[in-house]
């Protein structure tokens, strides 16, 4: 066994682990934290593939940004995850006969594979001599422009609902506004006024 | 192929998308104007997008991932055309209910370039994003009226269950991209000869189970009844029209143009598929008390019928499917306008008794819901009638579809029991009270959809005729 066969089966293996603890870890904090892990292996994963670009990327992306975000929303979010977890029991048959299922479907594809080989069809990428930044900048303008613009407006939609759902509009908010605040003078802004003796201020 | 000439042929969508980014700007810097603005701008934005692509050029784009043809071209002209009627609707209808936001008409726009990129899809990824930038805008569509709980309620479970389809979407795209090694269809096609192996069907029925969800077929129907509850009434009425001709033409597409050679295994699928929605949708509508929710049942039926044409998997079954599409398109709007055009003491009218009488106080309204009743129950010469004679001729016609025929037909005699009651309860029944001057928007276009309902859909059926054929033939069937 080479270096490589251990290096992917270890990070394989730590994977696996960690994904199956972010569904059973009991504490929500500890599931991100599995998952940022999960991350890792991932991004090991695709070094060993030679996709160091993407190793890179996932780290940068789903580590430093996503997970941390799930990270915050989890604790900050104040959900009683006892009481989501109340009809586990309940719903624990249907959702057995379902991943059951879908586990007999998913071996029943594995042996399809392994059988008639779907690796055979794929065409081995060409050698280029080119770094993995440049090739995937390269298809990502041509090839795949129109999917890369129009995922840019799925992206847009994402922003214009949430702030359509989100945003109100309070009265009596304090703005900045630059032209009135520098255009204060010591007469607007000021006025010297007697205080009676045992009355203070009133506006 | 060059750029310019991929440019040339995505024209339509590339104008929405302009007008989409460009209305957004408007509407954020003109204050009170904004709505009426912006709304009137994205239908004419919409008139001009269906008007360029009826007279574009055909082909294919970004290397096969973008297609215009025949019938994508037919379905574009629909989809605008009822996206529009929606923004009409809705612009008047927001401004009563005192939430007049201009995001709405944007939004609507968003949603009507999904569709187009949808029926104009040609890989697996071009219908994924497609799919995905129509449903995204309408979850916030539904839930656009955000201090209303059912509406929130609605906006939300569409939402779950969407993503819960796209899973399934993807799950399928991705066994048929690792068996066939291409997400284009023409390439699948092509990697796909004779019986399909065991990964390539699994990929494909995840595919139509994900596609069944975002026509609302049964058993993937859950979802319509709540959310056409909940949304406000002029977003179930384009939910219920533009999405659902993108969806059908683009599952044609996908199975037509991506799995010509498999033809029976993927038309047993739909058939059943279609089956039970037709059964679901007449024996759920029986027991509804409130109008969407019946709108609602009546949708997943007459989805089922559509599907029944594609499970003919002919040219003729397609034609039957596209001019089903159309006629039931314009029979749905109809109905919805009525809704809208309907109010008592300021509250809308949407539960059956409600309707009482209503031929003494709206006899306008009453006789234009009579038509559309009518029509979607399946009354010759109404348009519904010649929608289901497409359909069941197609149906006929096919070998082994024979039995399917007669038990949609069976259904179709079922359901109408919920549209003859309606008819009963507004011409027997006594009134409950006076109702509101109906609003001239809605009145209009209520009117304008039943007198197409009859008789006007008698000359249009020879100018739709040919249309459909054509468009059908782009599918590649034979």
């Amino acid at each position: 066994m080479d270096l490589q066969a251990i290096a992917f089966y270890t990070l394989a293996a730590i994977m696996l682990a960690a994904a199956g603890l972010v569904v059973t870890a009991r504490n929500p904090v500890h599931s991100v934290l599995f998952l940022i892990l999960a991350f890792f292996s991932g991004a090991g994963l695709f070094v060993l593939l030679g996709a160091e670009f993407l190793a890179m990327l996932l780290i940068v992306v789903y580590v430093g940004a996503v997970a941390v975000l799930f990270l915050f929303v989890v604790m900050m979010l104040d959900v009683d995850f006892v009481s989501l977890r109340s009809g586990f029991a309940q719903y624990m048959p249907v959702g057995l006969v379902v991943s059951g299922l879908l586990l007999v479907e998913m071996v029943m594809v594995s042996g399809a594979v392994a059988s008639s080989g779907a690796a055979a069809k794929v065409k081995a990428a060409a050698v280029t001599g080119r770094s993995n930044i440049e090739e995937i900048g390269r298809v990502l303008y041509t090839d795949y422009v129109y999917f890369f613009q129009a995922a840019g407006l799925v992206l847009l939609v994402a922003m214009i609902g949430a702030i359509v759902l989100t945003l109100r509009h309070k009265p009596g908010v304090r703005r900045q506004n630059i032209a009135d605040q520098t255009a204060r003078t010591r007469k607007s802004g000021l006025s010297i006024v007697k205080v009676a003796t045992g009355e203070g201020i009133s506006e | 192929m060059g750029l310019d000439s991929a440019l040339t042929i995505a024209q339509p969508e590339l104008l929405l998308a302009a007008a989409a980014l460009g209305l957004l700007v408007v509407g954020a810097y003109s204050g009170r104007l904004a709505m009426t603005l912006v709304s009137w701008g994205a239908m004419l934005a919409l008139g001009a997008a269906a008007v360029l692509a009826a007279n574009g050029p055909l082909g294919q784009a970004f290397k096969g991932a973008f297609v215009s043809d025949g019938a994508s071209v037919f379905a574009k002209v629909i989809i605008y055309a009822a996206s529009g009627v929606a923004i009409f609707l809705g612009e008047r209808w927001l401004v009563r209910a005192g939430n007049a936001k201009f995001e709405y008409p944007v939004l609507v726009l968003l949603a009507a370039l999904g569709m187009g990129m949808m029926v104009s899809a040609g890989d697996l990824i071009s219908l994924y994003i497609g799919i995905e930038l129509q449903s995204l805008a309408l979850y916030v569509l539904c839930a656009f009226q955000r201090d209303d709980a059912r509406a929130s309620e609605a906006g939300l479970k569409y939402f779950v269950l969407g993503a819960l389809s796209s899973g399934l979407l993807l799950y399928g795209a991705s066994l048929i991209y690792g068996f066939a090694g291409s997400t284009r269809f023409a390439d699948i096609a092509g990697a796909v000869h004779g019986p399909a192996s065991m990964g390539i069907v699994f990929g494909l029925v995840f595919l139509i189970c994900g596609l069944a969800f975002k026509v609302s077929a049964a058993p993937f129907h859950m979802w319509t009844p709540d959310v056409y509850e909940g949304a406000p009434t002029p977003v179930t009425a384009l939910l219920s029209a533009a999405p659902k001709v993108a969806a059908m033409v683009l599952f044609a597409r996908v199975l037509a143009q991506a799995f010509p050679h498999d033809v029976p295994q993927w038309s047993q699928v739909v058939t059943a598929i279609a089956l039970i929605s037709v059964t679901v949708g007449a024996l759920g509508g029986l027991v509804q008390k409130n109008l969407k929710r019946l709108l609602a049942y009546s949708s997943i039926a007459n989805i089922g019928y559509a599907l029944l044409g594609l499970a003919s998997g002919s040219e003729a079954g397609l034609q039957a499917m596209l001019m089903f599409m159309v006629l039931y398109v314009i029979d749905v709007t109809g109905f919805f306008a009525c809704l809208l055009a309907l109010s008592r003491g300021g509250k809308p009218m949407e539960t059956l008794p409600s309707l009482a009488g209503l031929v003494r106080l709206r006899p306008g309204l009453a006789i234009a819901i009579t038509i559309l009743s009518l029509s979607v129950l399946g009354l010759p010469p109404l348009s519904g009638f010649w929608a289901k004679f497409y359909v069941f001729k197609a149906a006929v016609s096919t070998p082994g579809m024979e039995p399917a025929a007669v038990y949609g037909l069976v259904m179709s005699v079922a359901a109408a029991f919920y549209y003859l009651r309606i008819i009963k309860t507004m011409w027997f029944d006594a009134p409950e009270g006076e109702t509101d001057a109906p609003p001239l928007d809605a009145r209009l276009v209520a009117l304008g959809c039943a007198a197409f309902s009859f008789p006007l859909v008698i000359p249009a059926l020879a100018v739709l005729d040919p249309l459909a054929l054509a468009a059908a033939k782009a599918f590649g069937l034979a």
